[in-house]
C-alpha cells in the first residue's frame, strides 16, 4: 500500500472546503440578516438610483468595527466576503493538491488563475 | 417600501428563480436580475452584485456533490479558469463604462439564447479523436456511468479556450453563471460528454464570478440588504430543485415552461433597455 496523494483524495478535499465554505458563510449571512430586519425591519429603502454602498460596510476596518458593534449590515457583507474566499480558497488547495502529485504544470496553471483573481481584485481597487 | 417587506419579496422570489434555475440548469440569476430590475425597481447595478453573490453560493455548494462522484473533470476546469477568470476580470472592468440600457439589451439577447439551449436535445457522445494538445495538458480522462467507467478525449483545445474567455466576460459583465455558454464551449466545440462538461461547468462558475465579484465588491455594487434575500432564497431554492431532480426523472414540460417564462423576461429587458427605462 502507497500513500500517494491522488486524484481522488484531491476531489474529497475540494468538495469539503466548498461545503464547508457555503455552509460557514451563509450562517453568518443569515445571522447578519436577522439583526439588520431587527433593528432597520421598518426603515425605508430606496435602491433605484445607484449610490454605491454605505461606508462601514465598504472597507475592511468599517466592517470590523461595525461587527463589533453589532452593525447587521457589516456582519452580511463579512459572510458575503467568506463566500466570494471560497473557491479562491478551493484554489489555492488544488494547488498544493498538484504539488503533492509533483504535477508541475497543473501547479503552472493553478497559480496563473490565481494570479488573474490577484490582478482583478488590484484593478478593482484603482477603478 | 420598508426593509422587512423588500426583503420577504426578494427572498420569496429568489426561491423560485433557485427552484427553476436548478431545475432547468439555466442558474438563478437569470430569473434574479429582470426580478429585481423590472419588478422592484433596483438599479441593474446592485442587481447584478447580488445575483454574482447567488451565483457563488449555488455553484459551489452543487459543485461539492458532483466533484465528490468523480464526474467533474478538474484538470480541465483548471485549464480552463484561466480564460473563464481572464474574461471575468474584463467584463467586471468595462461594466462601468457600458450604459445600463446597453447591459440590460445584452442581458435579454444571452437570455433567449440560454433558453433556447436548454431546451435542445442532448446525445451523449464520446469522442475519441486524438489531439496532441488535450494530450500534453492531460485533459483526456474517464466518468463513471452504470456500466463502469468510460474514457473520452478532448478536441480542439484552443476554440474551446477562447469561447470559455468570452463566457467569461458574459459573466463578468452581467453576474450570471452564463453556464449555458460554458456548455456550448465544451460540448460542442470541445466534444466533451454533456455529463462530464455540466458538472465541470458548475465547477468552474464558482471561481469565475468570484473574479468579478472581488472588482464588484470595492465598487459598492454589491449591497449587503439586497445580496442577503437574494443569495439566501437562491441557495435553499436550488437545494429543493436538487431534492426534486432526484425523485423525478423527467422534467421536459418544465423546461418548456421556464423556457417561455424567460423568453418573456428577455424580452422585456430588451425592450426597456431600448426605451431606456433600465
Amino acid at each position: 500500500m502507497n500513500n500517494k496523494f491522488k486524484d481522488t483524495d484531491m476531489q474529497a478535499v475540494i468538495g469539503w472546503i466548498l461545503r464547508a465554505g457555503v455552509l460557514i458563510s451563509m450562517s453568518v449571512v443569515f445571522i447578519g440578516g436577522a439583526l439588520y430586519l431587527y433593528r432597520h425591519g421598518q426603515s425605508h429603502v430606496d435602491y433605484s438610483t445607484f449610490k454605491g454602498v454605505p461606508d462601514f460596510v465598504h472597507s475592511a476596518g468599517g466592517i470590523i468595527n461595525g461587527i463589533f458593534t453589532g452593525r447587521g449590515r457589516a456582519i452580511i457583507q463579512a459572510g458575503i466576503i467568506l463566500l466570494i474566499a471560497t473557491p479562491i480558497i478551493r484554489v489555492v488547495f488544488s494547488a498544493i493538491g498538484f504539488v503533492l502529485e509533483k504535477d508541475y504544470l497543473y501547479l503552472g496553471i493553478t497559480i496563473l488563475v490565481l494570479f488573474i483573481i490577484m490582478a482583478s481584485m488590484l484593478s478593482g481597487h484603482a477603478g | 417600501m420598508s426593509v422587512l417587506v423588500l426583503t420577504l419579496i426578494i427572498l420569496v422570489g429568489s426561491y423560485f428563480a433557485g427552484l427553476l434555475g436548478s431545475l432547468t440548469g439555466l442558474g438563478g440569476g437569470v430569473v434574479i436580475i429582470p426580478l429585481l430590475t423590472l419588478l422592484l425597481k433596483v438599479d441593474i447595478h446592485y442587481a447584478i452584485g447580488a445575483s454574482l453573490v447567488s451565483v457563488i453560493a449555488t455553484s459551489s455548494g452543487s459543485a461539492a456533490a458532483y466533484v465528490k462522484e468523480g464526474i467533474t473533470n478538474i484538470r480541465l476546469g483548471m485549464f480552463l479558469e484561466i480564460a473563464t477568470t481572464a474574461g471575468a476580470m474584463v467584463g467586471a472592468l468595462i461594466a462601468v463604462y457600458i450604459p445600463t440600457h446597453y447591459i440590460a439589451v445584452l442581458f435579454g439577447v444571452i437570455l433567449i439564447l440560454s433558453a433556447i439551449m436548454s431546451l435542445k436535445k442532448k446525445a451523449e457522445i464520446i469522442n475519441q479523436e486524438h489531439s496532441a494538445l488535450a494530450e500534453k495538458l492531460k485533459l483526456n480522462s474517464t466518468f463513471p456511468t452504470n456500466n463502469g467507467s468510460v474514457a473520452y478525449k478532448v478536441k480542439n483545445v484552443v476554440g474551446g479556450f477562447f469561447m470559455m474567455m468570452f463566457a467569461g466576460t458574459i459573466s463578468g459583465l452581467l453576474g450570471i453563471g452564463s453556464g449555458a455558454l460554458k456548455v456550448l464551449a465544451m460540448d460542442t466545440i470541445m466534444r466533451i460528454p454533456f455529463k462530464v462538461s455540466t458538472t465541470t461547468s458548475n465547477f468552474m462558475i464558482g471561481v469565475t464570478a468570484a473574479a468579478s465579484a472581488v472588482v464588484y465588491l470595492q465598487r459598492g455594487y454589491i449591497d449587503p440588504g439586497l445580496s442577503m434575500p437574494v443569495a439566501i432564497g437562491v441557495l435553499l431554492g436550488a437545494l429543493s430543485g436538487s431534492k426534486i431532480l432526484v425523485h423525478t426523472s423527467s422534467s421536459g414540460w418544465l423546461r418548456w415552461v421556464f423556457a417561455v417564462v424567460v423568453t418573456f423576461l428577455a424580452s422585456q429587458m430588451i425592450y426597456n433597455g431600448f426605451t431606456g427605462k433600465i
